[in-house]
């Protein structure tokens, strides 16, 4: 009963704290989370700790900023796991064959790039659903990153290119550096591009988009072939971390760079895309999953936690959609 | 049918007596009043006509009955107990039940099936299949000849899946029934027998609530009727003999013609539009048409003549299979809505919600979609100043009734969302404004702006092709009115020459 009253008073009286909470709620959820965490479980709130979670969910947070554009233009895409995998078995062989670590980067991006751009046109053009469209793409794509490696990790024999993924600058290791500037770029370009905003217009109203003169295809077709090399560049830094090309790595990736971002109020039906949302939402799921490994919490268990963690920002977007209609 | 013998001897002791009242319901949406203070009363046993033009308050006040809306404040009486109703399940249980235009059969499904759907009899936890025909044969019998509860519901028309409705009401022991415009895709035979439904209904002690565009219909039909504009009730008349169309319709737009169209006349220039042999889905033959600067050009048709399928060729939002246009003597060749707007040529969308606004974005984001391309630095990136100071200029100048230029589109009322959508056009260079049902649903104050609107564009010597269903509309607003039929050009007619019956027998289909 007087929890009741309580809440009635705070949703009426503080309107300032309102609109906190739809701005910037998950932020200050993930901030209660991050004080909890450092009080409660031990050597979590620890420099070399705090360095290994970014350095965790780096590669979640890359991808997570073309996929941001996917989700807000009502779209999403499943082959960036394949993707990823297949990049880094095509940069390994391409540095190995021809002695280039600069052609290996760019054998593995334009890869990814071309698989995106093949995923855009097929969703664009020939009009087919999005999550069939890439989850066969993902795997035709595995399957390319099995037949071109053979089948097994291919080992890279040029040490400078280890230097991509394992380096620091300041003490912070390049992976971490690279989500960072991708995050301002596409930071940059979603709320400061025509691009951005058309891509935002066609999520919230495709149709409308469409008659207000937004070249939808065109935009589409983009949103993909970034989402593609942007998963290309991703696999190429893993590769470099892992001083091999590896064509069974990252399953399950896709499912959560969509978690991450769902949880950070990225609407799955397209039109709402906070960018800092999604940065808090990759987060989230890095911290947990960092804070379980401290208190020992077998990995069994950490799969329903993260599932759980998903359904409850899924339930919170369905409120918030709720209350909007 | 014990019950229905029952009803009727209730019917004889207690003749009119209210069994359905609304006190002092009131409605609001962010922005709008939707129904303010309407207080009535329906009787037993009669059929009570709501009538008022689109936007007053009917489909509304059928909501909160049904309880799809939840009224902001006021009271719904059945029986003279208060009812409280949250949902649609709610109202069932009371014994309401709304036939809607849209009707909520299973095609694919039997006709008993869907007449027993949520409630089926089960014998031993199975299907009881001949108890369920046997229920359905029983109200067949009093609703249609010749249909066995075994067909698929696709398999019937229009009309007999209304009676199917009709009977899913009667079944959940329905006693309040309302009809929203139930003759508007029925035959001439079907309508028969629809009103020989509701007779018998009434008879039978049944509460009918009949909402039309048609007002002979409420004649031949209704014991009472309840006028309603903007959002109010205006008044009941209880004595069908006392009222006529003239007094009716009075009532119902509450101001002379002239008042609310509010026409100038003026004069129109060289030839901004000419469109020559269109052709593409939905028209039936090519179509030819110019419009002259200074001229607007209403388009009249009954729904699905092709009035919106020639505006979306047009406007290159539909692939045309031929046909050229001409914009101010130039060729165009518009393949697309973006190539149509940057030629001066933009749509104002029929569907509002589906086709014209972004609900979930901003009104700033709305207006500027378009308009940004031109303040654009390096072609890409926005122009966050130029954006603000047009938006907020038009805000002004169309008094659009906002908090904020940041405020959710979706949260407007369709008149606002109406002004956003024009205000993304009047930035750009027009020279050619496609409107499709620009005023549907939105109430009388702003029509009357969005005309004169309308009057100002044409006065700069844009060329306006307008589309609507509201004939008076048409003829109150238009220099000139085409008549579309069946995806065919009929016929032009010019303002002084028209009529209502001249528009409506060119748009009526011709019966052989």
């Amino acid at each position: 009963m007087v929890s009741k009253t309580m809440k009635l008073n705070i949703k009426i009286n503080n309107k300032f704290l309102k609109s906190l909470w739809e701005s910037s709620g998950m932020i200050i959820i993930y901030l209660g989370l991050f004080i909890v965490l450092s009080i409660f479980v031990p050597y979590f709130f620890t420099v070399r700790n705090m360095v290994g979670l970014a350095l965790s969910v780096s590669m979640v947070g890359m991808v997570a900023m073309t996929m941001l554009f996917a989700l807000a233009s009502g779209d999403f895409d499943l082959s960036v796991e394949a993707i990823v995998a297949f990049s880094g078995v095509t940069a390994a062989m391409v540095i190995n064959s021809t002695g280039s670590i600069l052609f290996g980067i760019i054998a593995g991006i334009i890869g990814g790039g071309v698989i995106g751009l093949l995923n855009g046109i097929i969703i664009a053009k020939a009009k087919i659903n999005a999550l069939i469209t890439t989850l066969a793409m993902m795997q035709i794509v595995h399957g390319l990153a099995f037949i071109v490696s053979g089948g097994s990790a291919v080992g890279i024999s040029d040490a400078r290119f280890f230097v991509l993924g394992n380096s620091r600058m300041l003490g912070i290791p390049n992976p971490i550096w690279i989500t960072i500037i991708m995050f301002i770029i596409f930071g940059v370009l979603l709320n400061r591009t025509t691009y951005g905003k058309n891509t935002l217009a066609i999520g919230g109203n495709i149709e409308a988009a469409r008659l207000a003169g937004i070249n939808v295809d065109r935009i589409k077709i983009i949103i993909f072939t970034l989402q593609g090399s942007m998963a290309g560049f991703a696999g190429v830094v893993l590769a470099s971390r892992m001083t091999s090309g590896q064509p069974n790595t990252s399953v399950g990736f896709s499912l959560d760079v969509i978690s991450a971002c769902v949880l950070g109020g990225v609407s799955l039906s397209g039109g709402i895309a906070p960018i800092a949302g999604a940065i808090v939402g990759v987060l989230i799921m890095g911290t947990i999953q960092n804070a379980m490994n401290l208190m020992n919490i077998p990995a069994f268990y950490q799969y329903v936690v993260r599932g759980l963690i998903l359904l409850i920002a899924v339930l919170i977007d369905q409120l918030k959609q709720r209350k909007r209609n | 049918m014990l019950q229905s013998f029952m009803y009727i001897q209730q019917e004889i002791n207690a003749f009119m007596k209210p069994y359905l009242e609304f006190k002092s319901v009131r409605k609001t949406f962010p922005g709008v009043v939707a129904l303010n203070d309407v207080s009535f009363q329906v009787a037993e046993g009669s059929v009570h006509g709501l009538i008022g033009e689109n936007g007053a308050g009917k489909s509304t006040l059928l909501k909160i009955l049904s309880g799809a809306y939840y009224p902001t404040s006021g009271e719904i009486f059945i029986d003279g107990k208060i009812k409280d109703f949250h949902n649609t399940k709610d109202a069932l249980d009371a014994g309401v039940a709304v036939i809607y235009q849209e009707l909520n059969l299973i095609p694919e499904m039997t006709v008993a099936e869907n007449l027993l759907l949520g409630h089926m009899p089960t014998k031993s936890g199975f299907l009881d299949r001949k108890e369920m025909n046997k229920i359905a044969e029983g109200e067949l019998k009093f609703l249609l000849e010749n249909i066995s509860p075994d067909m698929k519901i696709k398999e019937l028309s229009i009309g007999q899946r209304q009676m199917i409705e009709i009977g899913k009401a009667l079944l959940h022991n329905a006693r309040i029934i309302a009809f929203d415009e139930p003759t508007s895709s029925l035959s001439s035979r079907e309508i028969k027998q629809l009103y020989k439904i509701i007779k018998e209904l009434k008879d039978k002690g049944h509460s009918v609530i009949y909402i039309t565009h048609r007002m002979e219909e409420i004649f031949d039909i209704c014991d009472e009727v309840t006028v309603f504009r903007d959002g109010e009730k205006i008044e009941t008349f209880s004595d069908m003999t006392a009222v006529d169309h003239d007094i009716l319709v009075n009532k119902m737009v509450g101001r002379s013609i002239e008042d609310i169209y509010s026409y100038r006349p003026r004069t129109h220039g060289e030839v901004v539009l000419d469109v020559k042999d269109l052709m593409g889905t939905g028209l039936s033959e090519p179509f030819s048409l110019t419009v002259r600067k200074g001229e607007i050009v209403g388009f009249f048709g009954l729904v699905g003549a092709g009035r919106t399928e020639f505006l979306k060729l047009l406007y290159g939002a539909e692939k045309k299979v031929s046909g050229t246009t001409f914009i101010n003597n130039k060729e165009v060749n518009i393949l697309s809505p973006s190539k149509a707007i940057k030629e001066g040529m933009a749509l104002c969308p029929e569907d509002r919600k589906d086709e014209g606004i972004i609900a979930v974005r901003s009104v700033d984001e709305n207006i500027s979609i378009s308009v940004r391309r031109h303040f654009n630095k390096f072609g890409i990136f926005l122009d966050r100043k130029k954006e603000t100071e047009n938006t907020n200029s038009f805000i002004k100048k169309l008094d659009i009734k906002t908090p904020s230029k940041d405020q959710m589109v979706g949260n407007l009322s369709g008149g606002n969302q109406q002004k956003v959508i024009l205000a993304r056009w009047l930035g750009e260079n027009i020279n050619v404004l496609l409107m499709d049902e620009p005023t549907r649903g939105i109430d009388v104050g702003t029509k009357n702006e969005i005309y004169k609107l309308m009057y100002n564009l044409a006065d700069e010597g844009k060329g306006i092709i307008f589309v609507s269903s509201d004939l008076p509309e048409v003829l109150g607003v238009a220099d000139r009115i085409i008549v579309m039929r069946e995806g065919k050009f009929v016929e032009s007619v010019d303002r002084d020459d028209a009529s209502q019956e001249i528009i409506l027998s060119h748009a009526l289909p011709i019966n052989n």
